[in-house]
């Protein structure tokens, strides 16, 4: 056993030792690899990026109720008697302004989005004053908040940023009306920040929405309060609703998001992958038939074949796994933090978000060129083993 | 061109390959390399085997050697048969019982000259300081004591030659096996060699095969067999 590993340190000690005589082939092979992780930790940080944003959209104690059977706020509708019934309902919290809860509206405009000029849906949300005491984090960074009943917008972080004419002194054309844009607001993350907000009577009138809402975004009394809100809410024979927590709404909402992005990029990274383990299986060959008579000679002298299987793996794996730690550290400077807009699926409307380069991504990556260097590796190591000693002796 | 009559089984022999056939696949081509060879040799000899490219003398040296198994017949060395060994423990017993030395020396560029004579002693028990000072001995013996920190491009084609022979006799093996050690030296340089390859079989008794179409490097040998077509014969051809 000694003697065993032993071989395997001597042999695999040769094989690296050499590697600066295949400095060509190896750095193309490990360019190579630290290309498709760098595009695959690219691709499923947007998918993390966007599953962040949902997340940070939901309040922990928050309630979203729509009509029953919608999935979506552009399904709902709920009018002005149902939603007064729906803030009586008990477990909800209050403060010296009363029940936090807010009705909302919903409607989609047409914007250029700033990078290049083109249309996109932006969602533009009818709100109530107690949506700032329902969402923790909101604030106004910079600008003021909207004078109730008066066309007046705020923007959120994200959405000035992606779309065009959306700074503070700036004005929506909402029908034949200017609407100007007299704040700027964050929520701390989430999809509120991809969204334009304003007074929910305006919204209603300019819309002819008369005195109807989308959703009712409330806060609960305390978490526990949840169940009694909900049994209340739906046995009550004036009302069809639905009433779930922010969190199973949102993360309903970005599965389909989600799980087309991460598919994408798992299927470019297979793809590229392929690419990438002919790269490694033509670099280890290389190696391989250039190291041919020291293999055969080592062979000859009495090492055996399991040590040269395992210092061709050695060879190919501390390749990729340079190559994978290179390709990581790219995607995470180059798409950390990155902000982006995308469609949600759910909404039909554009949503904001930041690349999010994680921790567990980044070794998915270099576990997934770890992978692509053991197979590329795998055929030359079995071809250096098995040839007849013999044989190789004569290559010269 | 008559066949050799070899003599009958010898218990002094070191070597006993009998009824020896080596047939190689080319695709769906049969090349009968060797065919019905016998050969012995006895301990202590300096034996040369000579013969035409493609005659069967590196194949007949890689069968003796364990490097290769015979299509049909035996190969008995120091009273072991070795042509029925699975790959695995022939790799153990050429580490002890063969040395080698190579036309092109076939060293570790990336090893200095006590490292590579150290190599085949990896595979030995021994510990990382008595492998040093066998390895240190070796080079000595070949007269290369000066440079045992040099690498193989530091080294003329005759030190690495003699690097080689070091690296053959470290492990003190039952069978020296020379494949074309003059080969790719010139005049001195391959005559410093034949001297050492002389004084190992005088002064310490080492048996020597040695394959080689020098008919100088043969005059050193105790013995001198030709190859023909995968014979052993008495005129010889080359």
């Amino acid at each position: 056993m000694f003697s065993w590993f032993s071989q395997v340190f001597a042999v695999t000690r040769f094989s690296l030792a050499s590697l600066p005589q295949r400095l060509g082939s190896s750095l193309t092979a490990l360019l190579g690899i630290a290309g498709v992780v760098a595009v695959m930790v690219g691709v499923l940080s947007i998918a993390q990026g966007v599953l962040q944003t949902m997340r940070s959209s939901a309040g922990t104690d928050n309630v979203i109720i729509l009509r029953a059977g919608a999935d979506t706020e552009m399904t709902s509708g709920l009018s002005g008697d149902e939603v007064r019934i729906i803030k009586e309902g008990p477990g909800l919290a209050r403060d010296a302004d009363g029940v936090i809860a807010s009705s909302e509206l919903f409607v989609i405009i047409n914007l250029p989005m700033a990078s290049t000029g083109t249309d996109a849906n932006v969602p533009m949300r009818g709100i109530e004053t107690a949506a700032t005491r329902v969402r923790d984090d909101f604030e106004i960074i910079e600008g003021r908040m909207y004078t109730e009943g008066v066309n007046e917008v705020i923007v959120g972080l994200g959405a000035a940023q992606e779309f065009a004419g959306l700074n503070v002194g700036d004005g929506i054309e909402i029908g034949q009306e200017q609407w100007p844009v007299v704040g700027r607001f964050s929520t701390g993350g989430g999809i509120g920040e991809s969204e334009i907000w304003v007074d929910s009577k305006v919204l209603q009138a300019a819309y002819r929405r008369g005195n109807s809402y989308q959703a009712v975004y409330a806060k609960l009394a305390s978490r526990d309060a949840f169940t009694e809100l909900k049994d209340e809410l739906t046995s009550d024979g004036r009302l069809s609703v639905k009433v779930q927590r922010e969190s199973e709404y949102y993360a309903a909402q970005s599965t389909v998001l989600y799980n087309m992005i991460t598919g994408l990029g798992k299927a470019i990274a297979l793809i590229m992958g392929l690419g990438a383990i002919f790269g490694a299986l033509n670099t280890m060959y290389t190696a391989v038939s250039a190291r041919t008579r020291e293999i055969a000679t080592l062979r000859a002298l009495g090492f055996r074949s399991g040590p040269v299987v395992l210092s061709v793996l050695a060879e190919s794996l501390l390749l990729a796994l340079i190559g994978g730690a290179i390709g990581a550290g790219l995607a995470w400077l180059a798409f950390d933090g990155f902000r982006a807009a995308t469609l949600n699926w759910a909404s039909f409307s554009a949503i904001t978000f930041s690349f999010d380069v994680n921790l567990p991504l980044l070794i998915q990556g270099i576990v997934f060129a770890a992978i692509i260097g053991l197979i590329g590796g795998f055929f030359p190591a079995i071809r250096a083993a098995r040839t007849p000693v013999a044989l190789a002796l004569r290559e010269q | 061109m008559a066949e050799i009559a070899q003599p009958q089984t010898d218990d002094a022999s070191l070597v006993d390959a009998r009824g020896i056939d080596k047939v190689f696949k080319r695709g769906s081509e049969e090349v009968h390399v060797l065919g019905g060879l016998d050969l012995q040799i006895p301990k202590g000899e300096f034996l040369a085997l000579m013969g035409p490219s493609g005659s069967g003398k590196s194949t007949l040296l890689n069968l003796v050697g364990g490097l290769d198994r015979p299509t049909q017949g035996t190969v008995t060395v120091a009273g072991q048969r070795i042509d029925n060994l699975s790959n695995r423990r022939l790799a153990g017993w050429r580490a002890r019982h063969i040395g080698l030395v190579f036309q092109f020396y076939n060293l570790m560029p990336v090893l200095n000259a006590r490292k590579n004579v150290e190599l085949p002693l990896l595979l030995t028990k021994l510990g990382a300081a008595e492998r040093r000072k066998r390895a240190e001995i070796a080079l000595e013996v070949v007269g290369l004591g000066h440079r045992m920190g040099h690498f193989p491009r530091q080294l003329s084609g005759g030190e690495q030659q003699r690097t080689g022979i070091a690296r053959a006799i470290v492990t003190d093996p039952t069978l020296l096996l020379c494949d074309e050690p003059t080969g790719d030296l010139d005049r001195k340089a391959g005559d410093e060699i034949l001297d050492l390859l002389t004084a190992l079989n005088q002064q310490q008794g080492k048996t020597i095969i040695m394959v080689t179409h020098d008919p100088r490097a043969a005059e050193r040998a105790t013995r001198t067999l030709h190859l023909d077509k995968g014979r052993l014969v008495t005129d010889p051809v080359d």
